[in-house]
Parts: C-alpha cells; sequence; structure tokens
C-alpha cells in the first residue's frame, strides 16, 4: 500500500537522521541558515493568522457570552485559552508548513531530480547530514518560538477589539488571562508545536528525497507534503490534546 | 585495475544488467557505448555505488566493493571515483567557486585558507576564467556546467573519473573541448577514464579501450581500430549509426 510504503520510507529516513546526528559532524552552519530561513518565511505570515484569530476570538466571544448585563465577559479567557493551548500551534504548524515545509519540498525535491542528491554522496557527504538533519533542528527550534510570538499576536489581536470594539477595560482582559491561564496550558501548547515541527520536517524531508520525476513530480511531492502535513496536524491535534489532558497538562 | 564480474542489475521486471564483465585498465580512457537505455549509466552508478548491483562483483584494488554495506566504508570506495553527472548536477543553491570547494572540506585535509586558489587552479585546468567563480550554476551555459562539474570532480583528485554522457546536449565544438579536456586529464594527472557515451566521434577520440553494451552484456570490448573493423552486425549498425539493422529489427520485435 502507498501510505504503508511512505511511512516506512519515512521512518527509515529519521532511523538514518539518527545514525548521522551522532556519528558525523552537526552541519551548524547549514541549521542557522536553515532556522533563519525557516523562522524568517514563515514569521510574517504567522504574525498576521495569529493576529486576526485572535481578534475573530473576541468578537465571537465577546457576542456570545454575555452577564446579565449584556456585557462581555471571559474574553481574555476564552482568547488565550484556545490560542495558546489549540490554534497557536495549530496555525504555526499549518503556516509553517504551508511556507516553509513546501519550499523543503522542492528544493530537496529539485535537487532529487537533478541529481544534485548524489552528487552529495560523490562528495564525501550524503543528504541525511548536509541536507535533512539542519532542516529537521530548524523546524525544532523555530516551530515552537514561532508559536510563542503566534500567541502573543493573537492575545494582542483579542485586545484590540475586546478594549476598542467589545468596549472590554483593558485591565480586565489581562485579568481574565493571567486569572484561568496555568504553566501547564503554556506547556500544552509547547509539547504540541515540537511534535508538529517534528512531523513536517519528517514529511517535507521525506517528500523531498522521495522525488522522483522532474518538474512535474516536484510539483506533486510538494503539494502532497502540505496536504499531509495539515491533515495530520489535525488529526494528531485531537490525540495528542486526550493524550495531555489524562495525563494533566 | 577495475573488474566487473558477472555484473546484474533489475529494475522491477526490467533486467538492464545481465551479466556485464569488464575490466577497466588503469591510466587508460574506457569508453561504454550503447543506445539510450542500454544500462550504461547504470553500470558506472553501480560502481560509485549510488546504485546497488543485484548480482555479481566490482572489484577495486582486490576488494569486492558491491559487498561492502558500512556507511564509512562506502564512503571510502566513493573516495576513489569521481563522477561527472550528465547535466552536471551543481548545487544551484551555491555559486561556482563554492560548488567547486564542496568536496574539499569533505575529502580532503586542505586549510580552507586555500580553498580559493584551489577553486581558480582546477577551473583554470578545464578553461574557466577566475571571474567564472563568482556566477551562479543558472547562468552558466551547458559546456560551462560540464566543465564546472569536471572542475569540482579534479578539486578531490579521485583515481578514477566516471563520464555520464560529458558531450551529450553539446555543440559539435564544445563536445570537441570536452572530449580534449578528457584526454588532457589522462595525459597531465594520470587518471583513469571510464566514459559513457554514445558519441562515435568522441568515443573513436579519446578511448583506449571501447565496450558496446547491448541487451545487459558487454557484445564487443577492444580498442577503436577493432571497433572500426568489426563485422558484428550490431556493433557495425551504431558505430555507423545507421537506422537499418539487427538493433532496429530488434526494437520492432519488443
Amino acid at each position: 500500500m502507498h501510505w504503508l510504503d511512505q511511512t516506512g520510507g519515512a521512518a527509515d529516513m529519521v532511523r538514518s537522521v539518527g545514525f548521522w546526528l551522532v556519528h558525523a559532524r552537526f552541519e551548524f552552519k547549514q541549521f542557522v541558515l536553515q532556522s533563519i530561513t525557516i523562522g524568517v518565511d514563515s514569521f510574517g505570515v504567522t504574525a498576521l493568522t495569529s493576529l486576526f484569530t485572535g481578534m475573530v476570538l473576541a468578537l465571537q466571544a465577546g457576542n456570545t457570552i454575555n452577564n446579565i448585563f449584556g456585557d462581555p465577559i471571559f474574553v481574555g479567557t476564552i482568547v488565550s485559552f484556545s490560542l495558546i493551548r489549540e490554534l497557536g500551534p495549530v496555525l504555526t504548524g499549518v503556516v509553517v508548513a504551508g511556507r516553509a515545509g513546501a519550499a523543503v519540498t522542492a528544493h530537496i525535491g529539485t535537487m532529487a531530480v537533478t541529481e544534485q542528491l548524489d552528487a552529495l554522496h560523490t562528495l564525501g557527504t550524503n543528504p541525511t547530514q548536509y541536507l535533512i538533519i539542519p532542516r529537521m533542528g530548524a523546524f525544532l527550534l523555530t516551530m515552537p518560538v514561532l508559536t510563542v510570538f503566534s500567541n502573543i499576536f493573537g492575545v494582542i489581536g483579542g485586545y484590540l477589539v475586546a478594549v476598542y470594539a467589545l468596549e472590554v477595560p483593558g485591565e480586565v482582559y489581562l485579568n481574565d488571562i493571567t486569572t484561568f491561564m496555568g504553566a501547564s496550558d503554556f506547556m500544552h501548547g509547547f509539547i504540541k508545536s515540537f511534535i508538529f515541527a517534528f512531523m513536517v520536517a519528517a514529511v517535507c524531508c521525506y517528500k523531498g528525497i522521495s522525488t522522483r520525476g522532474g518538474a512535474e513530480g516536484v510539483g506533486k511531492s510538494t503539494t502532497g507534503a502540505v496536504v499531509t502535513c495539515i491533515v495530520l496536524i489535525l488529526v494528531l491535534d485531537y490525540f495528542l490534546t486526550a493524550i495531555l489532558t489524562a495525563f494533566g497538562i | 585495475m577495475i573488474e566487473i564480474k558477472h555484473l546484474k542489475k533489475s529494475f522491477g521486471a526490467h533486467h538492464v544488467l545481465r551479466d556485464v564483465n569488464l575490466n577497466i585498465e588503469d591510466g587508460k580512457i574506457t569508453s561504454i557505448l550503447g543506445g539510450s537505455g542500454s544500462g550504461k549509466s547504470t553500470l558506472i552508478k553501480c560502481m560509485m555505488r549510488l546504485l546497488d548491483a543485484d548480482g555479481g562483483e566490482i572489484i577495486v584494488r582486490g576488494k569486492d566493493i558491491t559487498k561492502v554495506q558500512n556507511p564509512f566504508r562506502l564512503a571510502a570506495v566513493r573516495r576513489h571515483f569521481g563522477y561527472l553527472f550528465q547535466e552536471g548536477a551543481l548545487f544551484d543553491s551555491m555559486t561556482v567557486g563554492e560548488n567547486v570547494a564542496f568536496g574539499l572540506e569533505y575529502l580532503t585535509d586542505i586549510p580552507k585558507s586555500r580553498y580559493a586558489s584551489v577553486v581558480k587552479e582546477k577551473l583554470a585546468m578545464v578553461g574557466l576564467k577566475p571571474e567564472v567563480a563568482k556566477l551562479n550554476p543558472s547562468e552558466l551555459s551547458g559546456g560551462m556546467r560540464k566543465r564546472v562539474s569536471l572542475a569540482r570532480v579534479l578539486a578531490v583528485s579521485p583515481q578514477c573519473i566516471l563520464y555520464d554522457e560529458p558531450t551529450t546536449g553539446l555543440d559539435p565544438i564544445m563536445s570537441d573541448i570536452i572530449s580534449d579536456l578528457i584526454l588532457e586529464m589522462k595525459k597531465k594527472i594520470g587518471v583513469t577514464s571510464v566514459v559513457i557515451t554514445h558519441d562515435m566521434h568522441s568515443a573513436f577520440k579519446i578511448s583506449d579501450y571501447i565496450a558496446f553494451l547491448y541487451e545487459g552484456k558487454i557484445m564487443l570490448y577492444g580498442t577503436p581500430e577493432d571497433f572500426r573493423r568489426t563485422d558484428n552486425p550490431y556493433v557495425r549498425q551504431f558505430v555507423d549509426g545507421s537506422s537499418h539493422g539487427p538493433i532496429q529489427m530488434k526494437l520492432m520485435r519488443d
């Protein structure tokens, strides 16, 4: 079965990552370059989508949950809970997969169909050491950081709508966040963002190195990588929530 | 000497190499001729261990390299060879200079401070000016790409260079320049060369020995003179570049 082959291939790649991580030098320069590329590439889109997500959450909450006088309540709580535990990691994962993940697959895929991956073997290194490990490291570093920024921009978006459109006092909005949010909520989102980062990196790199068939193949791999990442993020999110909640996180 | 014995390689049900037996003499240029899809590139990819053979042996300095599985020993095996890819396979995210210097970091002990002078020297060897080092691969013509690719191979001083269709896609003059370069490398540094080609003009000009690969086997091995005089109808047809002959008939039967 095709998906089983792909899963096996990706698992084999991750095993190879483990081997070369231990047995070969770490390509630090590539890691830094990729971290900058992935982080910078995705920052603007992540900030923008999170800002508007925070804004729409505040708007919905303000128009749905009111006290007996008709004033909006718990806007800060709803916005921050939704963002920090769920939407921050999910949105960041989707945006990074669509922006940086697609670029990684297209780049490695193009190298595969133009024999550049073979050229790495002939010049004393290999694609895992030179391309995949630095990119996996970059995803693992930048996605949790981007998630933190996503949360911040989302909370700011919620604040703007709560204060200027719903006329909730700023202190109340912030107090709603600090009163009800705990360290475990941040940990919940952080663990998710880390796992999503690993998954996006593994899928996008594997789709890249397994690309065949010229320009058409690169297109197919890139589309396949983004779709697989988005679906897996949404599916994994449910199971991770269930597991983390069961552990009290 | 490199000895290839009973080499086999299949892709699914398609048997590309059925039983290849060939000796590659040290310091000589051996051309491997064959039609498109005859398995020429597969053969040198097996030699470089970019592909795993299904059976047979490739003996380099007394050791069968097809059995090597350890990644570090495999890297040591590949160290014997330089590989000139058909389209150059230059890293398009790097400049020409970075491409030429790439292997120095992994395969040599040359200090980084000397990379620029090595790049300049190797570019000069393939007839390119030092300014080319600053260009991106996308700015190069087909002939320049092949020359830069050759400079990248030369930089790491391999004992044997495997050329995958070095003149394909080039105009006749540039093809001849590349052929001259291959000859020059043999004369200057005495490197062993295996040239995959279907360019008869180039093959006759540069080769010490020629092997004709047909249906997964070496049908004829000899000097260029042997190939000029042969009565073998398959080889004759290929050498003459004729559409009439047993190769076409066979294709029609398929």
